[in-house]
């Protein structure tokens, strides 16, 4: 399955590398990863049918894991890809605003990886 | 005989017609000794068998009389009365001279004089008629203006009176403004206040925020480190080697595990301020739900004694604590609860590290030992929480203040006396609970809650 994973935190890779190294190891994750919104589209642009799962920080410079999920659901709506976004602590705005825009699953910060990898494996 | 009344009665009109008696005692005196003298003459006059060189003596006594009551200040009032008497006094003694110095015209013109006397006489009396109605229509004027001055006088009290109490209501008015003013100007020094503690509130939970960020990897990366260790350690157990370096590696890695744990501990331990930090400066939830209260109360504890000691570095306090384990999880509201457990250890710090102060000042009791105590208990379908310091306590007046709002005894700026108001209605309207306190000036404070958990 492939998953991109859209974070202006760069740590985020290696940290998502480390986390899943056994998945990635057996070939049952494939990730990708973006460090803005706009990255995010070219990269489906490039990819159109390949991307199942993205993951999406909300709290970005430039283009909102938000706007993100907009453009993502008015240009894809043929083969829509899940959506989960992250938020930071508690951002109950950030939460609804999320489901209301068609986001698929909702994390919030710190992210609890054994809750995402239980919810990836569901996915697959 | 005409001389004696004459005299005796100008003497009875200044006496009565003055008042003489109150009002001039001396003159009073000299007229009664005149009267006396009338009565002397009447007598001798009649002793003398009525002879008419006697006449002289009234002469000179009447004309006296006349000349003193005259002359005289205090009867200045009464001289047109008196001068109705020179006439007759003048004709008589004019008429007498006539007699003595020229007999025979005095035979012939005789007749001349007994009418001038006797009108004279009667002018006396016309006039003294004529002054006396006078007199009476003044006193009746007097008595009058009198009224009038009384009526004015009454109309005038009423004024003053009336203007007194006008003076008293507005002096009270003036006094509640100048209240109203000193109450506006405190709660704009509030306003001020609260103000900034709002910014403040944001600009934490901004920096809780930001910490967070990066707290979060510090998290990540320490448990996925973890984890590692334990997979180097199933490798390692794939691959032969000397049992020694086996172990060796093994040592090595068993210490980056736990250290990575430390790592891992610590930064929730961070995590978990930064959270309270969030909490506090976020608005209230309003809603209730399952709270730990012993943890809630132990990590507000440790916040206000951070807070203090970040402050203050001196400060320091014992931190005595006495949870009952069976409370659990009660239904209350996390935000509000923490800040009445804040608001509560803030004022106990404080009131300790004032006592130390104070008794630092004065130069004894170096032993004091700050100590803030928080215990729980769970009995009978309620939870008592009490909070209670050792430190410089509260008098009578202070005590039945503090759940006023802004009602502060700390120095401007450092309080904004909403603390405890604040306090009292989250635990008594938002809990349905009661905060009492208990404390004895210079000794001890303790804050007594009680929760209903249903």
């Amino acid at each position: 399955m492939r998953i991109l994973v859209v974070d202006d935190e760069e740590d985020v890779k290696s940290l998502f590398e480390q986390k899943f190294r056994k998945e990635i190891h057996s070939g049952q994750f494939e990730f990708s990863f973006v460090f803005s919104g706009e990255e995010a589209l070219r990269f489906l642009g490039n990819n159109p049918s390949g991307v199942v799962m993205i993951l999406s920080d909300i709290n970005m410079p430039g283009m909102s894991g938000i706007e993100l999920l907009k453009s993502i659901r008015k240009d894809y709506p043929a083969a829509p890809p899940k959506v989960m976004m992250i938020t930071a602590y508690g951002d109950n705005d950030n939460h609804d605003q999320a489901m209301h825009f068609g986001a698929d699953d909702f994390l919030s910060k710190p992210v609890d990886f054994n809750e995402l990898k239980v919810k990836l494996l569901n996915t697959l | 005989m005409e001389y004696f009344l004459v005299s005796i009665f100008l003497i009875q009109y200044v006496r009565s017609s003055l008042q003489t008696k109150t009002r001039f005692p001396a003159q009073d005196q000299i007229l009664i000794y005149a009267r006396g003298m009338s009565i002397a003459l009447i007598g001798l006059y009649y002793v003398f068998n009525e002879r008419s060189w006697f006449d002289w003596f009234w002469h000179i006594y009447t004309v006296s009389l006349l000349l003193y009551l005259y002359k005289n200040e205090a009867f200045q009032s009464l001289r047109s009365v008196i001068q109705s008497f020179i006439p007759f006094i003048a004709i008589s003694v004019m008429r007498d001279l006539v007699k003595v110095l020229f007999p025979v015209t005095y035979d012939r013109i005789d007749y001349i004089f007994e009418v001038a006397i006797s009108a004279a006489f009667i002018l006396c009396f016309v006039i003294w008629f004529y002054a006396r109605k006078q007199q009476r229509i003044l006193a009746k004027e007097r008595e009058e203006r009198l009224r009038e001055e009384e009526a004015s006088k009454a109309q005038k009290q009423s004024l003053e009176y009336l203007v007194n109490e006008r003076t008293i209501e507005l002096t009270m008015q003036k006094e509640e403004l100048q209240k109203t003013i000193q109450e506006l100007k405190s709660t704009q020094n509030q306003l001020i206040q609260s103000e900034k503690m709002a910014s403040l509130g944001e600009l934490t939970a901004g920096i809780a925020h930001e910490i967070q960020n990066p707290l979060n990897f510090v998290n990540n990366f320490s448990e996925v480190s973890v984890e590692l260790c334990q997979e180097l350690e199933e490798e390692m157990d794939k691959i032969t080697m000397p049992d020694a370096d086996r172990d060796y590696i093994k040592g090595i890695i068993s210490d980056l595990s736990q250290n990575q744990q430390k790592i891992t501990h610590h930064g929730k331990r961070a995590d978990s301020i930064v959270k309270g930090m969030l909490q506090h400066s976020r608005a209230s939830s309003g809603e209730k739900e399952p709270v730990d209260i012993n943890a809630l109360a132990d990590e507000y504890m440790r916040l206000a004694y951070h807070g203090l000691r970040a402050k203050d570095k001196e400060f320091n306090a014992a931190l005595v604590t006495d949870f009952d384990a069976a409370i659990g999880k009660a239904n209350v509201m996390p935000q509000d609860l923490g800040r009445v457990f804040l608001n509560l250890f803030t004022n106990a710090f404080y009131a300790v590290a004032e006592k130390k102060r104070l008794l630092a000042a004065s130069g004894n009791r170096q032993d004091y030992k700050p100590e803030v105590k928080i215990s729980t208990k769970k009995f009978d379908g309620k939870i008592y929480i009490r909070i209670a310091d050792n430190g410089t306590g509260m008098p009578e007046h202070i005590r039945s203040k503090i759940f006023q709002p802004f009602f502060t005894t700390k120095p401007t700026g450092q309080g904004t006396g909403l603390g405890l108001s604040m306090s009292y209605d989250i635990i008594t309207v938002g809990h349905g609970g009661v905060l009492d306190v208990d404390t004895v000036e210079g000794e001890k404070t303790e804050f007594r809650i009680t929760l209903p958990i249903s």
